[in-house]
Order: C-alpha cells, then sequence, then structure tokens
C-alpha cells in the first residue's frame, strides 16, 4: 500500500491533475479511469467550461506522447491519417504519418468535422490501425483518443450517431466551475498558461504496468451478479428505447475496475459500479423521448436494483 | 422504529385498481337496482376522468354526503340493510366509491381486498361455469394489480405472467381444500330466506295460462339418466302434483291426501322397470318428478296416496334421486273411499251445458264415457294452441261449447270435469311429459317447456288409469313434442325451438358440460366426500382426521412448492447473513441501508449521520466487502459476525 509519504503513481497525477482543472475532482479521476481501462474518453459540454485542458493536462501528466487535433467542417480523412507523397530522389511513394500516430490524440470539438471525417478517426479507434492505400500500418502503444465535443443542439455540428458513441468507454460533463474554484481561475489567470510547464508525473513506459494492475482488480461473483442486474434492469426499464449491450456491459466492469484501482483497492465494490455507471450508461441509453439519459434516469436505474 | 408517512398510489395504477372495481362488481348489474348500477358506472368514469386530467379528488364532506345518501337509497330499496341482496348492494357502493378517496397505497390494497370479498358474494346468485371462469379471471386480475402496486411499472405481460404463475402454484392447495375441507349439509352460515326467491317450475294450483307461461321458459327442471334402455317418448309422463280439488276455475292439491293415514300406494308392476337416476334442480316444494308410476324410491322420499313421490323437505337445491318407475302398471286397485269421493266433487251450479252433456253418458260404462269425451275432442273442431281466448265464468262450458281452443290444462280441466260430472272418480295430474336426449353425455333433459298436464280416471279392476286429452287433439305433442304440434308463429323460448343443426350441437355440449360441472363441481358434497375419501383409506372420517389430513397435505403441497421455487434463490453466504443482522440492527437504530447502497457508501452516510457509530461500522463493512467482493479470510468473517454485539445499546426517545 502507498503510504502518505510515498503516494501512488495515481494519486499523484489525480492531486496534479486537480491543481489544474479547479473542482472537478470527480470528473479527472473519471477520466483517468477511462485511459487506465485502455477506452477512450468523450468530453462533452458547453465550450469554454475546460473540456480541453482536461484532455491536455492528463496527457502531459501521463507523460504520453501527444498531439491534437481541431476538427472543422472541411477537414478530410486524410488531415488525421495521413498522405503518401511522390519522393523523387527515391522515385517512389512515401507515407507521412498523419497526427492520429501518437499516443493520445486529443480530437476537439470531434463533432463540427463531416460524418465521413469522423468516421475515419473511429475507425481508427476501433482497430488500432490505420489502412490507407493498401497498407496496413499499426498505431502506437497505448493509443488513446480523448475527444471533445459541443452539446449537439449548437450551431454547426454534426451529432455522433449511436454506433460511434458506443465505441466511447466513458462521456463526462464538466458543468460550470463551483464559486470558489471559478474565484481561484479568475485570481491564477486561466489554467492553459500553466500547461506549457506541468511536468510529467510518470516516466515513459510507466502507464503500461498501470494499466495492466488495474485490469487485474478482483471482480467477485458477487459483483458480476450485481453488474448483471443493472444490465438487465436497464433492459427491462420501458424508458429506454433499448437496454446496455454486452459491450456496455464490459465498459461497466472494466471502468468498475479501473476506478477500484484508483481507489488503491484490490476488489471492486458496488459502489465503484455506481459511481461509473453514469459515464458509461448516459450516451448509450436513449430515453422514448429521444433524447439521452440524465442523470436522474441512471439514479433512478440503480436505486431500482437491490443489492444481491 | 419511526412512523413513515403514507405512501402516496402511484399514479399509474390507477387503471388497474378500475379495472379491479369494475371486474369484480359488474356481474352483479343483473340484480341490483339501476340506480345503484348507473351510480356505480358514474363513480369509475369519474375516477378515471379526474386520472386522466390529473385533478384533486373530491372532498371528504362531497363522499360522505354520496355514502350516506346511497345508504340510504339502499336501505328503501330493500326495507333493510341486513340480508343477502342489500349486503351486496352496499359491497358494490363501497366498491363504487373507494376509489374516490384512493390517495394512499393503503387505500388501494383496500380496494383490493375489497374486490376479493365482493368475488365470494357472487356464488349467492350463480354457481355456474361461465361464472366461475369470469370470476378466475377476476381473480387473476386482483393478483396482477397487487403485483402492480407492490412491484411498480412493469411490462403487462410481465405482470400478467406472474399472477398467473402464483395463482397456478395456489392450484394444489385450493384442490386440497376443495376436496378436504370438511363439508356440511346446507350452507356454513344460514342464508337469508331471500336466497330461495324466484324459482320457476310447477305450482300446486292449476289455473288457465299457469302451465302455458310456464312452457315459455327454457330453463332445465331436471336431467335423468336410466341405467338400461330408455322408454319410449309416449311412455314419458313424470308426475307432479296430483290436483284434485276444483273450484270452478282453479285445480289445486286438495288437503285430503295429507289428513289420510300415511298407507302407501299399491303399485302393480306388469311390464319392465327402468331404473334412473334424476339431477333436479331447486324449485321449492317436494316432488320429485318420478316417471309414472315410481316402484322404488330413493331413501328419504316418500310415495303419497296419490301415487307421487315426496322429499321431506323442499328442494331448495340441485339435488340427486335414484328410482326405479315402470310404465306398464295397476295402481290402487282397491282406492279408499275418501279418495274416490274427492275424485267426484265438483263444485255446485257452474258449466249447466257440460253437465247436460256428462248426464247423457251417465248410463254407459266408465271406461266408454272416457273415449267419449276423447273422441269429442279428436272429431270435433278444437285446437291445440298456446294463446287460447279468455273464459269467463262457467269456464268448461265456454270451453267445450264455444272457443274450443286450448293448451294442455284446459283439455286436462274439461275431460275431468265431464268425467266427474258423468259420476266417474277422475282427477288432474301436472307433471312433464316427453324430454330430449342429450347425444353428448346420454341424459334426458326435461325443461319447464315439456310442462304438462293429463287425466287419471279410476276404473274398478284396473285401478288408476291414465287419460291424455291433449294427445287427442294433438298428437305430435306426445309423439315428438311441444314444437311440433304447437301452429307456426306461436311464441317459444329461443333454445327450444332451435332449428340450425350446428346450434343444437353446441347447445348438447354445453349442457353436457354443465351436467358433469353440476355432478362433479357443485354436486360435491357431504356424501361424496365421504365416499372419495373412503377410496382413500379414510373410511368415515370424522372433522378431526380430516383436518389432520388437510394440514398435512398443505404442509407437503407448501414443501413441493417450496422445492420447487428454492434452486432460483441463491444460498445466503454467512458473510451476507452476519451484514443483514448488523444492518437491521442499525436501522433499529435510526440509520436505514437502502437496499442498492453497497458497504463502503453506507458506512460513509452512517459517519454522517451517526458519528457515534462510524467507526464500528466502517469496520463492519470493511469486511463485509473483503468477504463478499474481494478474498475476505475466516478472521474477517469473525469480526464482522462480532460487530453487531459490539453496538451500544439502543437510544431510549429521548435520547
Amino acid at each position: 500500500m502507498p503510504t502518505a509519504n510515498n503516494p501512488s503513481p495515481v494519486s499523484r497525477v489525480l492531486a496534479a491533475a486537480n491543481s489544474v482543472i479547479l473542482g472537478k475532482s470527480n470528473q479527472t479521476r473519471l477520466a483517468l479511469c477511462c485511459l487506465l481501462a485502455r477506452g477512450h474518453l468523450l468530453i462533452e459540454d458547453l465550450p469554454g467550461v475546460g473540456k480541453t485542458t482536461l484532455a491536455h493536462t492528463l496527457a502531459r501528466l501521463l507523460g504520453l506522447q501527444f498531439a491534437r487535433i481541431q476538427f472543422t467542417s472541411d477537414m478530410l480523412p486524410a488531415d488525421i491519417l495521413g498522405v503518401s507523397i511522390f519522393d523523387r530522389e527515391r522515385s517512389s511513394f512515401r507515407f507521412l504519418p498523419g497526427p492520429v500516430f501518437s499516443q493520445v490524440l486529443l480530437a476537439d470539438e470531434i463533432n463540427r468535422a463531416t460524418p465521413r471525417t469522423q468516421s475515419a478517426l473511429l475507425e481508427a479507434m476501433e482497430e488500432g490501425q490505420v489502412t490507407t492505400e493498401g497498407e496496413t500500418r499499426p498505431l502506437p502503444e497505448p493509443f488513446f483518443v480523448i475527444a471533445t465535443q459541443n452539446p449537439s443542439n449548437q450551431i454547426g455540428t454534426f451529432p455522433l450517431p449511436e454506433s460511434q458513441l458506443d465505441r466511447f468507454l466513458l462521456r463526462l460533463d464538466l458543468g460550470y466551475p463551483d464559486r470558489d474554484a471559478e474565484r481561484a481561475l479568475l485570481e491564477s489567470g486561466g489554467s492553459r498558461e500553466q500547461l506549457p510547464a506541468l511536468a510529467a508525473c510518470l516516466g515513459a513506459g510507466e502507464f503500461a504496468p498501470l494499466q495492466r494492475l488495474a485490469a487485474a482488480v478482483y471482480a467477485s461473483p458477487a459483483l458480476l451478479d450485481y453488474l448483471q442486474l443493472l444490465i438487465e434492469a436497464s433492459r427491462r426499464e420501458q424508458r429506454f428505447v433499448h437496454g446496455l449491450s454486452p459491450r456496455a456491459a464490459l465498459a461497466l466492469l472494466a471502468a468498475a475496475r479501473a476506478w477500484a484501482f484508483t481507489d488503491g483497492r484490490e476488489m471492486v465494490l458496488p459502489e465503484d459500479v455506481q459511481a461509473v455507471l453514469p459515464a458509461v450508461a448516459r450516451h448509450r441509453l436513449r430515453l422514448v423521448s429521444g433524447s439521452h439519459a440524465d442523470a436522474e434516469d441512471i439514479a433512478a436505474l440503480m436505486r431500482s436494483v437491490t443489492l444481491p | 422504529m419511526r412512523l413513515r408517512p403514507p405512501q402516496t398510489i402511484d399514479q399509474a395504477a390507477v387503471p388497474w385498481l378500475l379495472a379491479v372495481a369494475l371486474a369484480t362488481a359488474s356481474p352483479h348489474a343483473e340484480h341490483l337496482p339501476p340506480w345503484l348500477s348507473l351510480l356505480f358506472g358514474a363513480a369509475v368514469l369519474w375516477r378515471l376522468w379526474l386520472w386522466w386530467q390529473r385533478r384533486p379528488l373530491p372532498p371528504r364532506w362531497c363522499l360522505a354526503l354520496l355514502v350516506l345518501g346511497a345508504l340510504a337509497a339502499i336501505a328503501w330499496q330493500y326495507r333493510s340493510l341486513l340480508g343477502r341482496d342489500s349486503g351486496v348492494a352496499m359491497l358494490a357502493l363501497f366498491m363504487a366509491l373507494k376509489p374516490l378517496e384512493m390517495k394512499t397505497r393503503r387505500d388501494a390494497l383496500v380496494v383490493v381486498m375489497l374486490g376479493f370479498f365482493l368475488l365470494l358474494t357472487h356464488y349467492f346468485y350463480s354457481q355456474s361455469i361461465p361464472t366461475g371462469l369470469w370470476l378466475l379471471a377476476s381473480c387473476t386480475l386482483l393478483t396482477a394489480a397487487l403485483i402492480r402496486l407492490h412491484g411498480g411499472a412493469q411490462p403487462l405481460a410481465a405482470i400478467v405472467r406472474q399472477a398467473g404463475l402464483l395463482l397456478l402454484q395456489a392450484t394444489p392447495f385450493m384442490l386440497i381444500l376443495y376436496l378436504l375441507f370438511p363439508r356440511v349439509s346446507g350452507p356454513l352460515w344460514g342464508l337469508p330466506q331471500d336466497a330461495h326467491a324466484g324459482r320457476s317450475g310447477l305450482s300446486s294450483e292449476m289455473a288457465p295460462g299457469s302451465i302455458s307461461s310456464l312452457i315459455l321458459s327454457g330453463a332445465i327442471a331436471f336431467r335423468s339418466h336410466f341405467a338400461g334402455e330408455t322408454p319410449e317418448k309416449a311412455d314419458l309422463y313424470w308426475r307432479g302434483p296430483v290436483l284434485d280439488a276444483y273450484d270452478g276455475l282453479t285445480w289445486r292439491v286438495s288437503a285430503l291426501a295429507a289428513a289420510l293415514p300415511r298407507k302407501a300406494p299399491v303399485v302393480e308392476s306388469r311390464g319392465a322397470q327402468y331404473s334412473y337416476t334424476s339431477i333436479i334442480e331447486a324449485h321449492n316444494q317436494r316432488w320429485l318428478l318420478a316417471l309414472d308410476v315410481a316402484t322404488s324410491l330413493p331413501a328419504g322420499a316418500m310415495q303419497a296416496p296419490t301415487l307421487e313421490v315426496l322429499a321431506r323437505e323442499p328442494l331448495r337445491a340441485r339435488s340427486r334421486f335414484s328410482f326405479a318407475s315402470s310404465v306398464d302398471y295397476h295402481a290402487n286397485r282397491a282406492e279408499s273411499a275418501a279418495i274416490l269421493q274427492q275424485s267426484l266433487s265438483l263444485p255446485a251450479a257452474i258449466n249447466p251445458r257440460a253437465r247436460a252433456l256428462a248426464d247423457r253418458w251417465k248410463s254407459r260404462p266408465p271406461a266408454r264415457i272416457a273415449d267419449a269425451v276423447l273422441s269429442m275432442f279428436r272429431n270435433e273442431d278444437f285446437h291445440y294452441t298456446l294463446r287460447p281466448p279468455l273464459l269467463g265464468a262457467d269456464a268448461v262450458d265456454e270451453f267445450l261449447f264455444g272457443t274450443r281452443r286450448g293448451f294442455c290444462e284446459h283439455y286436462a280441466s274439461a275431460f275431468v270435469f265431464l268425467l266427474r260430472a258423468a259420476g266417474v272418480p277422475a282427477r288432474v295430474v301436472a307433471g312433464y311429459q316427453g324430454g330430449e336426449v342429450n347425444p353428448v353425455d346420454g341424459y334426458l333433459i326435461v325443461r319447464q317447456s315439456d310442462a304438462h298436464a293429463w287425466a287419471e280416471v279410476w276404473l274398478a279392476g284396473e285401478g288408476w288409469v291414465r287419460y291424455d286429452p291433449t294427445a287427442a287433439v294433438a298428437p305430435s305433442r306426445i309423439e315428438q313434442g311441444i314444437v311440433a304440434a304447437l301452429p307456426e308463429g306461436e311464441p317459444l323460448p329461443g333454445i327450444v325451438g332451435l332449428d340450425a343443426d350446428w346450434l343444437r350441437q353446441l347447445r348438447y355440449r354445453w349442457e353436457a358440460a354443465n351436467n358433469t360441472w353440476n355432478q362433479w363441481v357443485l354436486g360435491y358434497n357431504p356424501q361424496r366426500q365421504r365416499e372419495i375419501l373412503s377410496r382413500f383409506g379414510m373410511p368415515n372420517p370424522d372433522w378431526q382426521s380430516m383436518s389432520t389430513a388437510l394440514a398435512a397435505l398443505c404442509g407437503v403441497a407448501l414443501l413441493l412448492v417450496t422445492v420447487w421455487t428454492l434452486p432460483r434463490r441463491r444460498r445466503v453466504d454467512p458473510a451476507q447473513r452476519a451484514w443483514q443482522r448488523y444492518c437491521v440492527a442499525l436501522a433499529r437504530r435510526g440509520v436505514t441501508r437502502a437496499a442498492w447502497e453497497g458497504p463502503l457508501a453506507f458506512a460513509n452516510r452512517v459517519a454522517v449521520e451517526r458519528p457515534q457509530l462510524a467507526a464500528l461500522t466502517s469496520e463492519a463493512a470493511r469486511c463485509y466487502a473483503a468477504l463478499r467482493y474481494g478474498r475476505g479470510d475466516s478472521e474477517q468473517l469473525l469480526v464482522l459476525q462480532e460487530c453487531v454485539h459490539r453496538l451500544p445499546a439502543r437510544w431510549r426517545k429521548s435520547a
């Protein structure tokens, strides 16, 4: 067990992140869990509440190679994946890798791009490799996408379809900072200033072992029973168009493991499942009324399931 | 434990409860006063509208006024608030108005319980197959409403399936109770008198029109099953009351037969004996409608001097009797003088023309006189009709010499009058003639529409001989039945005049099913119960041994149902049991763990709400979490089990 004098790498990352992003400890922890569970993260909220800052901060703190794409509506798949150009000297084509070939890819405002460009990225996320002009090139390991998205009712957006939302392990809202946090922000002059000065908490190659540890957190039969009851309840609940898929169940378990790991525990508790449930389920459950489930729907779902 | 505020009813459950109210009360509309049925419908519609519009329920004083007004109306209607009909009316009223004050879940449960109670009352009025099916469906609905109230919103199919499953699990208990619950003869509690009102059948009087109005009912009077072959249709005379007193208008059962010393009639059978079993519907009279003439009687019955078979008590419920009869017989060749005297008496100074006609025949032998009357009916312009013209004071004269249109009661009446006037002892016999064999189960069905009246003449050396004057006018009445005998266009109950073949087949099947139901379900009386129990090795069971068997079998059934449902429930592990005990102990101290709340989250909440218990609860929660969700060891289990004992004593209220 890590002690107070010798905190675990995870808590060091969290402490550092919380010093940059003020008053959002739950969200930073969820974001870290997502990366520990080898998932991709979608951050959705109004412009200006710190989405990009969160993504940027995490990449820096984890010591990962980082690239950023600002999506626009005229962007083409090649702008992300890379292009082959003709090299006169060697009389052959040479591949210039696009920004997707990096460990942490910050896809800013992904829903401003056209569906064609979006799906190029999402295919890369799903398969961990890129195929252009008949040649398949693996992406670096680890490979994360932290996508940010404006709420889809904003002008000039192409909302991500259901099937592609499912490829993001977690989805977060940031929300406005509370009064104290906002005051601190105003006094410090904005956290983006500090970003270049931020030192990495982990060395190169230190993150992958953490991922392996997180995936090894013990999930007992009783916990799996509970998780299955939750999934079944989501399928039975009439408010939702359809319930959570088996992929969502896997995502829930992986995220709950990572959450337990960030808490320094060796086993998953129902509390861990409940903590990550809103982030796992909200973008996967659509209400009969057409909108995505809100926090209250997920809380009702959670309360309807008795612990076995 | 603190009192919780009453739980308000889930609004989406309201239609369920209104459906319950409708299903359990609507069959009563048949006998409730129309204003109450209207009030019921209006109350349900009102409640439905309030629910639809999400409006508040009516105020208390308004409901109180409604209840008082309706109760007063019921008391006025039935002249009492006690008794079957007014009691049922009150229950229906409560069922109509309770939904209007249904705010809490407790109110909703009251509606469901009232529904279960109201279901029972339907058996006061009908025990037929459709009633049974309706009540079974209503019972499922009530159970489903309970499931909806307790289990929250679920798909309709899931609720109905669960209700059906519950009823299925209850079936063994239902069967055991049905078979073994000690039965008493007659109802368990005294039914009020109005329970026996309104049964149709022959009466002990016959005036013109009394039988022809009975004919209009297609209701079944009784069913018979012959052990051997069935007699010819023309021999099927089922004897009811013997009417031997005449006042010029009405034939009655004279007081004479009852006054005579009990002397069994002498019947000499001359041909084959037919043995048969009759299931007679309740008709509130004592006669048992045996085939003429009975030679062997069921236990407890007796044969009157006038040959009809009588039960000890009026028939208040459908009952089963076994007889043997002979259709070729000499009855009472030596008849008592009093009866012969009664069979000659006529009121003085009426029907002078008929008397004059009879006077002319007086010199002939009695049998020739009877034949003369029959040949008059046969050869002159007499007609058989259900709608005869009305007759005045000299009814027989007007009929014989004027209208000449009549029904069996007219012919029997005129025949007996003429014979008595000519000095031959004669009397009217009422009963049923004919019947129809149901090919499905072989039972002979006799309906009210087979009601008939005929005559009997006492001839020296032969005893009482049956003469059916109707047969002289309309032979087809006896040979083929009432439908063939009546002219076209006469009103008849639809069930009797059924033409289409498939409809008749359907009716046969339905009546056979009803017969089986009557015998095996409704006819399961103390005697049958004894028969069945002795077959299972309990000869002469008393109520103690029956109750013991009842309890034992219910226990076995409960065990079986438990075993059937048990494997679906995982065995509770000791850590969980210990944690649950700890949580129950905490609940008694005012902090209740929600069903979905994990151990550490609960411990955190306890730390806020009851700081004194924080350390202990946190320890218990950590042990439990490790045991249930991690790889805890037995030491942690001991600690967890100890925690509940380390809780401080409970606070008093003042604390």
